[in-house]
């Protein structure tokens, strides 16, 4: 009979609801997904970690507020910030206008551009285009490396996340065989198995799958893209009432960035600066 | 490889434990919420009221008609803003947090006892009419009728079919990850994505789920024995 | 409640509705076929067939299918092996992995239900048959074929609407199917309730068509003669 009383506590225990009241800031609670490594991921005990995490902590600690965190699929991620089920999203989200719509955000904490990859010894990889594709530029150079993309992706299958930045932007300027994951260990997976031809998203991800046994066959392609709609660098999302906590991180946002603590876990998480 | 399911901070060994006590915990409150539910319904089914027939003839169609999936997904996005909306009516404007494991209990509960009407209605209607009049002939109030008489011998009739529901209702469980509870489906999920060893993890959680499969099917096999003592078959 | 969007997204989502159809329709033959041969094993008195039938059977149903997806598509294809040998020709495309997934898991379901239809033909009915002079063939067609459909068909019903609802699944390997296309919606209108709503209805009437079928199928069966 004792193991019933255990279940039965142990039951009412989880089915307890959770309350929280808005307007008070000394209890952040953080928003992010779990499956973005090295952004925020979930190691071998279970617990939430990456470059996001450790700055949450720090950003927290500068604002005096105790930081919890929560994790959410990517695809709900937003709905989710808006019922206020936390407070805040830091998931390696880009501040895009078409977000803004719905969410505000802090101001970015790292920058990072977009970038394709592939399978070494794709012919992909004899692409040569320019170094940069900067989207806010109208160039006609604009137009012509994103003609050099189109041409050799052409009836491709390209594998971009859901709801990303990378999504809209294989919708706005490719013509390709999209294929779109719920996720981008699973996306990762599909390019090394050569499910997809190439895939698209923000290069730091890439680059930690590269360094894994399984990702060692995939290599960088194209340019480095940014700009235009893929956004002004990742930053905080919070919702758009809450403009008191979007001060509150806009200003501990700027103090770690100006002493150098974004790019100290940046350079620990990526191997490379991307304070903004 | 193998270090990959070892026990400890480096292994995924005692998350997977776990992921799996989570799932049995979720799938039993499911079936209970579902049997609760079930015995509503069987009831409204069984009444004479047109419109607790309707109900409960919207309900199953509804329930058995739409993927698990679109259900779990409706009451985890819906299921929340429903909540907050009843609380405003209270006056509370605050956020109503329902857990993973409520929002979880509450889905598959309610796939479940969709199939838990069926089976209920299916055993109450199996109980001979004789039973009901010979209760009566000797005086015995409704109450204790449906507790001494009619409940033994439904529990005792539906159970083969509360025990393929429990199949299902483990199965459906796997679904709930997508609302993010921590259960087998979705720590092998996490695991296989962080180490990118999908084929360990998956045939690691498929014995884990034949592990509770067999287990149950000893433990309702064992319960219809126990229930069936002392009981005849009528016919052949 | 945002009715408009529904409405627009109703015409987008039914887009996914020949997907869905193709899917249902080919796992379900290529399941059938493998069901009857499946059952048979499963009845046969030689162990050397009936024990793999049973474990296949048992292991089918006693995991989820969303398991059996993810093993096959991502399991799978972890190992270089499988992506050079000849099985890659399937297992490459999301589709196939889908078709493949619904097919082992209608024939495992379907088996079961078919051996049960052929239990439900007593000796008696045989014996008969073979004393009128009848062959084998013969009896098969004129009698146990016809019992074993009668009383598999109401079963066999219920498999089907769980194969339409289990094509939801298949969304999660990138095939756009009705639920992949919600999910697309979902996530640029974030309007998650009324988009799963629109999506649940089509599966609603397109359940609702297969029962009245069914049933249809039923009558014809018990009153006329196949």
């Amino acid at each position: 009979m004792r193991i019933i009383k255990v279940f039965t506590t142990l039951l009412i225990t989880l089915s307890l609801s959770s309350f929280a009241l808005a307007g008070d800031w000394s209890k952040i609670r953080v928003g992010t997904e779990g499956a973005y490594e090295p952004w925020n991921y979930t190691n071998a005990a279970g617990e939430l970690v990456g470059a996001e995490l450790d700055l949450a902590r720090d950003l927290c600690a500068r604002m005096g507020a105790d930081c919890e965190f929560v994790q959410q699929d990517w695809d709900g991620i937003i709905p989710a910030l808006v019922q206020g089920k936390y407070d805040v999203i830091m998931a390696g989200m880009s501040i895009t206008e078409e977000r803004m719509k719905t969410i505000s955000f802090s101001s970015a904490y790292m920058t990072e551009p977009a970038k394709m990859s592939t399978i070494k010894g794709s012919p992909l990889t004899t692409l040569s285009t320019a170094k940069n594709l900067n989207l806010d530029d109208d160039s006609a150079a604009t137009k012509g490396t994103i003609g050099t993309l189109n041409a050799a992706l052409k009836g491709l299958r390209l594998g971009v996340t859901a709801a990303t930045i990378h999504e809209d932007f294989a919708n706005t300027y490719l013509d390709v065989d999209l294929k779109i994951y719920p996720t981008q260990d699973e996306m990762n997976l599909d390019l090394s198995a050569g499910r997809i031809d190439a895939a698209l998203s923000d290069s730091g991800t890439i680059e930690a799958y590269m360094g894994t046994p399984s990702g060692a066959n995939v290599t960088f392609f194209g340019p480095n893209i940014f700009g235009g709609l893929l956004g002004e660098g990742v930053g905080a999302g919070i919702r758009q009432g809450d403009s008191d906590l979007k001060a509150m991180f806009d200003k501990a946002i700027a103090e770690a960035a100006a002493d150098g603590t974004i790019s100290r876990i940046s350079m620990q998480y990526f191997g490379k600066d991307l304070a903004p | 490889m193998l270090e990959l399911i070892t026990f400890g901070d480096t292994g995924w060994g005692d998350e997977l434990l776990l992921g799996m006590i989570m799932t049995i915990m979720v799938s039993t409150s499911s079936l209970a919420f579902g049997l609760v539910i079930g015995t509503l319904f069987a009831s409204f089914k069984l009444s004479n009221s047109l419109i607790l027939r309707a109900i409960a003839e919207f309900y199953t169609t509804v329930v058995r008609g739409v993927p698990e999936l679109l259900v779990i997904y409706l009451l985890f996005f819906g299921g929340g803003s429903a909540v907050m909306y009843i609380a405003k009516i209270f006056g509370y404007m605050g956020y109503i947090e329902l857990s993973p494991f409520t929002i979880g209990t509450i889905a598959v509960g309610s796939i479940s006892g969709a199939y838990s009407t069926e089976v209920i209605r299916g055993a109450i209607l199996a109980v001979p009419k004789g039973q009901f009049e010979a209760a009566k002939t000797l005086g015995m109030k409704k109450s204790i009728m449906s507790l001494k008489i009619i409940f033994p011998q439904v529990a005792r009739l539906a159970l083969p079919g509360i025990g393929n529901v429990w199949q299902v209702t483990l199965k459906d469980t796997a679904l709930i990850s997508v609302t993010g509870l921590v259960e087998i489906m979705r720590q092998s999920k996490i695991a296989a994505g962080s180490t990118h060893e999908p084929f360990l993890f998956y045939t690691v959680a498929i014995f884990l789920y034949l592990f509770i499969t067999s287990i149950s099917y000893q433990f309702f096999n064992r319960a219809e024995s126990k229930f069936s003592k002392g009981f005849v078959r009528e016919s052949s | 409640m945002r009715f408009e969007l529904m409405y627009e997204s109703f015409f987008e989502i039914i887009k996914g509705v020949p997907l869905t159809l193709e899917v249902v329709f080919l796992s379900t033959i290529f399941g059938l076929v493998l069901a009857v041969g499946v059952a048979l094993m499963r009845v046969s008195k030689n162990k050397f067939f009936s024990n793999p039938a049973y474990y296949f059977i048992y292991t089918i149903r006693g995991t989820p299918l969303l398991l059996q997806l993810f093993f096959i598509y991502y399991g799978l294809a972890q190992f270089t092996f499988i992506r050079e040998s000849f099985l890659w020709y399937v297992l490459e495309s999301p589709l196939f992995c889908g078709i493949l997934t619904l097919t082992l898991s209608t024939a495992a379901y379907s088996a079961e239900i078919i051996r049960g239809g052929m239990q439900s033909v007593s000796p008696g009915y045989i014996e008969a048959g073979s004393s009128m002079g009848m062959s084998k063939m013969l009896r098969l067609r004129k009698i146990i074929l016809p019992i074993t459909i009668r009383q598999a068909l109401p079963a066999y019903g219920n498999e089907l609407i769980l194969m339409v609802k289990a094509t939801s699944l298949i969304s999660i390997v990138t095939l756009m199917e009705i639920t992949g296309i919600a999910r697309t919606i979902i996530s640029k209108t974030y309007a998650p309730v009324e988009i799963f709503i629109v999506a649940g209805s089509i599966y609603l009437f397109i359940n609702f068509v297969i029962t009245r079928f069914i049933k249809y199928a039923e009558h014809k069966v018990n009153h006329g003669s196949i």
